[in-house]
């Protein structure tokens, strides 16, 4: 075991990846010598060379559009969007080309390749750099989406997107990379060097995609969070001491439901929490599926803690992140009788 | 601000055809440059020191029916009937689609009318493991790579013989085997995948080579300029395909070229080699394709083709082109037609003759009649052997989520 930020995670899941399989490739805006922004390809061109680790010209569509062609070559691309708000440009590629691949062809060509970008908020980044757009890849059947809240996760889910046969949406929540932010953004963050969810194992291992994980056990109410919800979360409980469950979903899709379902049927409540807007957000899709089958179960309705239905403000950042006082909130009338 | 700039309003240019209906077409200002005029350089050539062929057009036969100039001679009679026979079924393979569509077999078809020659052509200069991205006009790169024309029939009629299970509109076929990626009918995505594809090829040390298409319409697309900037980046082997064949549905190709140069001139701002070549003389397209594809096999990058043509039928069964165009657009095209121009050069040739031709025409609409026999014993779209209802929910990933076992379920499949 090493202690490794979710940076350190997810470039080691790549050079594992690599080692294990010459078939990965790793291409994007300034991944190549540099890096990366974030450095999450830091060292991947040296050690494996520019035919396997290369820059790309601006031109997101490109991007993707030529790892489809690559991956329906045989090839695994892994490759790199470098803000999750850059997406747009690609998504046709995206929802009608790589999701649709297998089935329009009856499985003579497959899209075995994964898209990794940051997502979220809490860094200043205003409406360009901290959407998450998590709800606009669930929607589309075909693809696979994944969101890890630490870096041990981070790296056993990396490589099991790059093993799976068919596209995979990979979204970092960036203000994660450092630390498990929990919401207080006038507080130090503990660094993941010194967290127990930063000792990650060196070498290569998967954690299966379509499975959540129960982040705290609790009794009183269920919080279906993922991303840097799981922290937000975990702060709330502490602060409200409410003695709740908080699920990591960690796939979207597809979705652990069985997970979701069974906490729900022993806590009778359940509160949803994301960054993205709330209108169509996923959160939407989690209270659906949660009246559907609990519905005998529920105490109360099921409640949403999401960002507004606005574009991400830059100054009001905190007034528009979902923190621990709003879903504290929640948490509170959801508790009541 | 100078005075004579005052009360000035501006003006939009909106470009227009020169003829709609009504009007009498007139090609004679258009220059078409002799055939054989145009020399073949090396493949090595820097795209500098071709610039004018981007201009012009290449040409081997000329209206005597004789294969003159460089570009010519790369094809014997044997290889010139098996191309000729090539465009021959796609034609007759269209006119009985067409009409197995109007009887209510299908629900919509495409017919190549006019543009056989590219297609047939172009996918005798591939290898196999080449890897065509076509569009929904290339349907001669199955034929003539001999893919079964029952095959084709079943996807088009969507029956239990499908091999896309039902899942595609007809003619959007798929044949891995035969080098043909499965057709989007998003127009213009395949064009840097199939750039993409090309690298690959190239990262792997391979010797394989791919062939984008697009229509001059989808020059538009952003991917078409995406796939322009990463195949001269990364100076991929793949052969980048435009196939002007003047309309897309009801807009002519002047809307997407702005009316000043060519599409092939479109490669010179990223210094790829750019050719322009008659789409509907045979000899012409194969010699062009040949050259484009020995410069990707040998690692000299990509190259820029504009097929010269024209879209003698509908854009498809659901358009009617005498609602925008002249009737007569079609028979004034000074390029001519291309099952027409390969048979006249067999025939001055004395490799051929118009016994031999029509001999040649009843066998094909014999082997398309005995086809689409076979194909129909295997259902029609308006009949009831059409695949079942639970291949909606497969191939959607590689492995069936719960959610999807689940609404299965549902659907009763």
């Amino acid at each position: 075991m090493v202690q490794m930020t979710m940076i350190e995670a997810i470039a080691s899941a790549m050079d594992n990846a690599m080692a294990a399989d010459e078939k990965v490739i790793v291409f994007g805006e300034d991944v190549g010598f540099f890096g990366g922004v974030f450095r999450c390809t830091a060292g991947l061109q040296k050690k494996y060379g520019s035919n396997r680790c290369f820059d790309t010209p601006i031109s997101e569509l490109g991007i993707v559009g030529a790892a489809i062609g690559m991956a329906a070559y045989g090839l695994k691309p892994c490759i790199e969007i470098q803000f999750a708000d850059y997406m747009y440009p690609a998504y046709d590629q995206l929802v009608s080309e790589s999701a649709r691949l297998r089935y329009r062809s009856a499985g003579q060509f497959t899209c075995p390749m994964v898209v990794r970008m940051p997502t979220g908020g809490g860094i200043f980044g205003g409406q360009t750099h901290s959407q998450s757009p998590e709800a606009l890849f669930t929607h589309v059947a075909g693809l696979k989406t994944v969101v890890p809240s630490n870096p041990r996760d981070a790296k056993g889910l990396l490589i099991a997107a790059i093993e799976d046969p068919d596209p995979v949406i990979f979204l970092e929540p960036k203000r994660l990379y450092n630390g498990p932010f929990d919401g207080h953004h006038t507080r130090a963050v503990t660094p993941w060097k010194k967290h127990a969810l930063g000792e990650v194992d060196d070498g290569y291992f998967t954690l299966p995609l379509g499975r959540a994980k129960i982040h705290k056990e609790g009794s009183a109410v269920t919080i279906l969070a993922y991303g840097t919800m799981v922290h937000v979360a975990e702060a709330t409980l502490v602060e409200t001491g409410i003695e709740g469950e908080i699920i990591d979903l960690r796939t979207l899709s597809p979705l652990d439901l069985d997970t979701i379902a069974q906490s729900v049927e022993k806590t009778g409540r359940c509160v949803v929490v994301h960054e993205a807007t709330l209108t169509c957000g996923f959160g939407a899709e989690l209270a659906a599926l949660v009246q559907e089958h609990c519905f005998y179960h529920l105490e109360k309705p099921v409640m949403r803690v999401t960002g507004w239905d606005t574009p991400y403000p830059h100054a009001q950042e905190w007034d528009y992140f979902p923190g621990p006082k709003r879903l504290g909130r929640a948490l509170i009338e959801t508790m009541e009788v | 601000m100078s005075d004579n700039c005052e009360n000035k309003h501006l003006e939009l240019h909106i470009p227009e055809p020169e003829w709609r209906p009504g009007d009498t077409p007139d090609f004679s200002n258009v220059v078409i440059p002799k055939a054989g005029s145009v020399l073949r350089p090396p493949v090595d050539v820097d795209a500098q020191d071709i610039r004018d062929l981007a201009y012009t057009i290449i040409r081997v036969l000329d209206k005597n029916g004789n294969a003159v100039g460089d570009w010519g001679g790369l094809l014997g009679d044997e290889e010139l009937i098996a191309g000729l026979r090539h465009m021959m079924t796609l034609r007759s393979y269209d006119a009985r689609m067409q009409l197995a569509q109007r009887q209510g077999k299908t629900s919509f078809y495409m017919q190549h009318l006019g543009e056989e020659a590219i297609s047939c052509a172009f996918g005798k200069a591939l290898n196999k493991g080449d890897m065509n991205f076509p569009t929904y006009r290339q349907a001669g790169l199955l034929i003539a790579d001999d893919y079964p024309l029952v095959d084709m029939m079943c996807q088009t009629f969507s029956n239990t013989g499908d091999p896309l299970k039902g899942r595609q509109m007809p003619v959007f076929y798929s044949a891995r085997d035969h080098g043909f990626f499965s057709i989007s009918g998003n127009l213009a995505t395949q064009y840097i995948q199939a750039v993409g594809w090309a690298m690959a090829s190239a990262i792997s040390h391979d010797t394989k080579i791919a062939a984008a298409w697009v229509g001059d319409g989808a020059t538009a697309e952003n991917d078409f300029h995406a796939a322009l900037v990463f195949a001269s980046t990364y100076r991929a082997p793949v052969v980048l395909n435009v196939v002007n064949n003047q309309w897309a549905i009801s807009t002519f190709q002047g809307v997407a070229l702005g009316e000043s140069g060519t599409f092939a001139a479109r490669g010179h701002g990223f210094g790829i080699p750019s050719l322009r070549v008659d789409g509907n003389d045979y000899l012409a397209v194969y010699a062009v394709a040949k050259w484009a594809v020995e410069r990707a096999r040998a690692n000299l990058g990509p190259t820029l083709v504009e097929y010269v043509t024209y879209r003698a039928g509908g854009h498809s069964t659901s358009d009617d082109p005498a609602a925008y165009r002249p009737k007569s657009e079609s028979e004034q095209w000074p390029l001519g037609d291309p099952v027409l121009r390969l048979k006249n050069h067999l025939i001055t040739k004395g490799a051929w003759s118009e016994e031999r031709h029509e001999q040649a025409e009843a066998e094909i609409l014999e082997i398309i009649m005995t086809a689409q026999k076979q194909a129909e014993s295997l259902g029609t779209l308006n009949g009831d052997k059409i695949p079942s209802a639970h291949n909606i929910f497969e191939d959607v990933y590689a492995r069936m989520p719960a959610h999807l076992r689940r609404q299965r379920q549902q659907c009763g499949v």
